[in-house]
């Protein structure tokens, strides 16, 4: 954490893996991060969200995900997708440190559901078209701000650390929400595994590609970086073997016991389409 | 009692004008006889339905009662003579939430409807998004499902028409809402609401002042269905009424794939939101003069 609290995994991960800074462009807000770097032979497109005091918006100040950075990684994404012309398609890098979509007003009058939608449609459409999309999970990736940023990925991978945090919604809240003490809802955890904020519990769902374990996630040495960066290769080439679907989060070895009713329900679901 | 005089009530235009007030609520209809009625009579069959006994695996073990169907209805049949599937989000339940088995339900019975699509025979999918969004004692598997629900949508929307519905009572929130902006068409009634963060988690978040969650005006203005349509993020309006939902769904299906989709218009919507002056809360009432719906669409 910055001393003004902001979360800085995201700049520094997006950083470490490109050797770049930003390149700020006119026309696109500071909180939307892009640089095009090599992994291995190849080059990707990294694209990450980070926290801007100044935002034009307010309730995005803090990295949460806003209208203007739904469009802008839409807009990044889709560069990438329309560039291409032949030979290998070019990977995307989503490295994901987002504690919420935005939370206001002003939000929700311009749509804040339809720009979500837009940069999951761009992911979705680069990964269908063969751009591996691969999602590094560095930090939060909560509720809406993942859906538009990270989770139309082929392949999710997530540091294997205390700060790592996917869930449908921060803690508090969703105690609130279902009327529950924070202590409460941290003990059915322990039993329900979807209701878990762990990340280890995470990574039993089957969803998850890989758990990455980095020794110092804030303050990581040259070795981690470059495990990390190994990792993403293999990532990459593994998804570019496979099927561009998502069907490989509930045909995974943990899904097997943990989603036995999501695969009941494909399974019924297939027998009974067809038959009257 | 004096007697009417008959200048004042003509009676014949009387029981027109009486007609004219009389329709069948769309939303006074559960999730299951929304689906039905908007399938060809005759022509629909529910798929894993309550008898089938598809029920949440999570929900039981936190003193929360599961409900046969999931609170998802599946029905394929025909809509104006050609194939479709309904997608229901019972309200009644879970407040229309999106659970493990109800999120399974809808990702394989969109790809049921893309493989038939692919093989010459194309199913649209309409959606009826009455849906607080995940449902959160099923958290992240809730999640995952909006995500591969998504992916599913955007794989059948090059073979078919997506149409989602917000017809009314709860309302389209929460990641649900991502497949109204996916979708080729959405309907709404003026009862409707669409948007991703509800007014009461606004307000949690940020406090009265940045969105009274009790102003009921102030939610219409900002999600409604009149505005949504104003401001060109619906493409039709219609009053809660069944046969005008029924002939909407129809018209629309009948149009065909748009030529490019809503959540594909990337810089429209950059450029739109560029221009927003960010300074103070945005009036719903200038947001409709600045994102004019164009005149015939």
């Amino acid at each position: 954490m910055s001393p003004n609290n902001l979360s800085i995994r995201g700049r520094h991960w997006f950083e470490l893996l490109t050797a770049q800074k930003d390149q700020p462009s006119s026309d696109s807000p500071k909180s939307v991060l892009k640089a095009d770097a090599k992994l291995g032979d190849q080059l990707a497109r990294f694209l990450c969200i980070v926290p801007d005091p100044e935002a034009r918006f307010p309730m995005v100040r803090e990295g949460e995900v806003g209208l203007e950075e739904a469009y802008a990684l839409a807009t990044y994404v889709k560069e990438v997708s329309d560039s291409h012309t032949s030979g290998p398609r070019r990977p995307i890098i989503a490295v994901v440190d987002v504690k919420s979509q935005a939370y206001g007003r002003r939000e929700e009058t311009a749509a804040i559901y339809h720009a979500a939608a837009t940069a999951a449609d761009a992911y979705a459409t680069a990964r269908k078209l063969g751009h591996p999309v691969i999602t590094l999970v560095v930090g939060q990736a909560l509720s809406g701000g993942f859906l538009t940023h990270g989770y139309q990925a082929n392949r999710i991978l997530a540091f294997d650390d205390p700060g790592v945090v996917i869930h449908a919604m921060h803690k508090e809240a969703a105690a609130r929400v279902t009327r529950r003490t924070v202590a409460e809802l941290d003990s059915l955890a322990k039993t329900v595994i979807p209701l878990s904020y762990d990340i280890k519990d995470f990574a039993k769902l089957g969803i998850l590609h890989e758990l990455l374990s980095v020794k110092n996630v804030e303050n990581p040495a040259a070795e981690d970086v470059n495990h990390v960066k190994e990792r993403l290769i293999a990532a990459i080439d593994d998804a570019r073997n496979k099927p561009t679907d998502l069907s490989i989060r509930w045909e995974s070895p943990a899904a097997a016991t943990s989603r036995k009713a999501t695969l009941e329900t494909r399974k019924a679901m297939f027998a009974q389409w067809d038959n009257n | 009692m004096a007697a009417i005089p008959e200048t004042t009530i003509a009676e014949p235009s009387g029981q027109e004008q009486l007609k004219s007030f009389q329709r069948d609520s769309f939303i006074e209809l559960n999730g299951r006889e929304r689906a039905f009625a908007l399938i060809d009579g005759g022509t629909g069959r529910e798929i894993l339905g309550p008898f089938d006994r598809l029920e949440s695996p999570w929900l039981v073990q936190q003193n929360i009662t599961p409900q046969f169907d999931d609170g998802c209805i599946i029905v394929r049949g025909k809509i104006g003579g050609a194939d479709a599937v309904v997608i229901a989000m019972e309200p009644a339940f879970q407040g229309g939430s999106l659970g493990e088995v109800s999120g399974a339900k809808i990702c394989a019975a969109l790809e049921l409807a893309c493989r038939d699509s692919k093989n010459g025979k194309p199913t649209s999918a309409v959606f009826l998004l009455e849906t607080g969004g995940v449902r959160l004692p099923e958290a992240n598997l809730g999640l995952a499902a909006v995500a591969e629900i998504c992916s599913a949508v955007l794989e059948l929307r090059h073979h078919a028409p997506i149409v989602c519905i917000s017809a009314g009572s709860v309302g389209s929130f929460g990641g649900m809402s991502l497949i109204a902006g996916l979708a080729s068409y959405v309907i709404m009634t003026p009862e409707g609401r669409l948007g991703l963060n509800g007014p009461e988690v606004i307000e949690q978040e940020h406090g009265i002042e940045e969105f009274d969650s009790r102003d009921r005006a102030l939610i219409w203005a900002i999600d409604g269905g009149e505005q949504r349509f104003a401001t060109g993020l619906a493409d039709v309006l219609v009053r809660d009424d069944i046969s005008q939902l029924c002939n909407a769904v129809r018209a629309v299906l009948k149009s065909g794939l748009p030529t490019i989709h809503r959540s594909q218009q990337i810089q429209l919507f950059k450029e739109r939101v560029a221009k927003l002056n960010t300074e103070k809360q945005i009036e719903p009432c200038e947001l409709r003069n600045a994102w004019k719906r164009e005149e015939g669409k």
